[in-house]
């Protein structure tokens, strides 16, 4: 996972490259994906609200055509405003995310410069399709957020973000009563295509909350600053 | 060096942000200006005639080694609009990242230093096309298009316009896309020549201008600027 190879000139700061400007290794990069209203956000907030007394963090957020999921977390206050940044993304978040990401490097390192030293970086991509995957020269690890009111099939369907994020969320198990979604049969065919990949169900609006999650991006820092 | 890497540097996929950006077609298709293929092409027309020719000047100077810092002020002063000149700057700086990654320069490196948050981008374009080893009319055609060809894949984006006609937009102006490229040139030797950047086309477009600010302002948008 470490993307350590050296500067190709002196002061150059290029996509993977795991070193600042100044040698100081820099904050590790989660990107969080997946489809409208999956719990993007909510899971974005609920990690700065569980991290943010033990880790020095920032967000950067990639609505597609406002500004609402940075307004959302500036709004809720779980982290201070200078730590939020939006990213405008020309109605194309997975473009932003994946081909051209020129304007999401810049949003994470003048955060680095501007509030760091940080710990971690949490790119969230504004809600798109089952496609839309984060490039390597971006983040180190990603997140793909489904939930159970989106349909049971959708682990079934598969598609980049199911098969190789490096976590999988399904999120919203409290709805799945109502939905008639069957938790069983979306772990089965999340095994199925993601092998020993690792998938976490949870519901934001239980006692539990983001703890599975908040465990998984802690041990994602470890292996990066180890 | 190949004149290959002009392809390289015109490629409307090369990373350097402008997909983000609808170089003001979005602010005019609002206010009703623009409206399916007849409009898009006038716009077209504005925009090369103007901040094209400008932009297309300054890139084909900075090619030709002319200081790109005094270039930065001469774009500064031919930009009124302080949300155009953030959006050029933004550009600029996001074409750096892609420039250097792709065509490691000490020229590129030292305008990186000196504007770390970004020069106008059609100087950072000239400073890489010389950097590709291209000359001053490869960083005329590449900006002049620029100027044309951003508004319109917005605009296929925008109206739902079909990517066809829009693509004959394109080629409609192609005639003049040479004409303005050439100016731009011939105005980009005169700085070289001894006329200083004062000789540089200060040609604008006050809708344009006015839009972007308005643009800048609203809440719900697809674009950048
Ligand atoms: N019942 C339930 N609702 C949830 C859960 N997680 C999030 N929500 C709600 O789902 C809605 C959408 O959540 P967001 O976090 O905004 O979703 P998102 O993925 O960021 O959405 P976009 O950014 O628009 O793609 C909000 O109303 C949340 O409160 C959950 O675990 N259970
Ligand atoms: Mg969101």
């Amino acid at each position: 996972m470490h993307l350590d190879h050296s500067h190709p000139h002196a002061g150059a700061t290029v996509g993977a490259d795991a070193h600042r400007p100044d040698g100081t290794r820099r904050a590790l990069r989660i990107g969080l994906g997946g489809p409208v209203g999956s719990g993007k956000t909510a899971t974005v907030a609920a990690l700065c609200r569980t991290l943010r007394e033990e880790l020095s963090l920032a967000v950067v957020t990639n609505d597609i055509y406002t500004r609402e999921d940075a307004e959302f977390l500036l709004r809720e206050a779980v982290l201070p405003p200078e730590r939020i940044t939006a990213v405008e993304t020309g109605a194309c978040p997975h473009t932003a995310i994946r081909d051209d990401i020129s304007a999401n490097l810049e949003a994470v390192e003048d955060l680095e410069d501007e509030v760091g030293p940080l710990d971690i970086v949490l790119v969230e991509s504004g809600g798109d399709n089952l496609t839309a995957t984060f490039s390597k020269g971006l983040v180190d690890a990603q997140i793909f957020v489904i939930d159970v009111a989106g349909g049971d099939d959708i682990p079934r369907k598969g598609g980049p973000g199911v098969t190789t994020a490096d976590l999988l969320v399904v999120n919203k198990t409290d709805l799945a009563p109502y939905v008639g979604s069957d938790l069983g049969r979306m772990a089965a065919d999340a095994k199925t295509a993601r092998g020993e990949m690792p998938v976490v169900f949870q519901s934001l609006r239980s006692e539990a909350g983001v703890t599975e999650v908040a465990l998984w991006v802690r041990a994602q820092l470890a292996a990066w600053t180890a | 060096m190949s004149r290959a890497a002009l392809f390289v540097l015109a490629d409307g996929r090369f990373p350097a942000g402008g997909h983000a950006h609808s170089g003001g077609a979005e602010a005019a298709v609002k206010a009703g200006r623009v409206t399916g293929a007849a409009s898009l092409e006038e716009f077209c027309r504005g925009r090369l005639h103007t901040t094209g020719l400008v932009s297309a000047a300054l890139a084909a100077a900075a090619a030709l080694g002319v200081d790109p810092v005094e270039l930065d002020g001469a774009a500064d002063a031919r930009t009124p609009s302080p949300a155009l000149r953030v959006a050029a700057r933004k550009l600029g700086r996001q074409l750096m990242r892609a420039a250097r990654a792709t065509w490691p320069s000490a020229e590129l490196d030292a305008l990186a230093r000196e504007f770390p948050k970004g020069a106008h981008q059609p100087v950072v374009l000239g400073l890489t096309a010389r950097a590709a080893g291209l000359g001053p009319e490869d960083a005329a055609y590449c900006s002049a298009y620029e100027s044309v060809s951003g508004p319109a894949t917005a605009v296929v984006r925008l109206l739902s316009l079909d990517p066809f006609d829009a693509t004959r937009v394109l080629a409609r102006l192609a005639p003049e896309l040479d004409r303005v490229a050439d100016r731009a040139v011939e105005a980009a030797r005169g700085v070289v020549a001894g006329g200083g950047v004062d000789v540089l086309p200060a040609a604008s477009a006050p809708m344009l201008e006015v839009g972007a600010e308005g643009h800048a302002g609203w809440a719900v948008r697809l674009f950048a600027s």
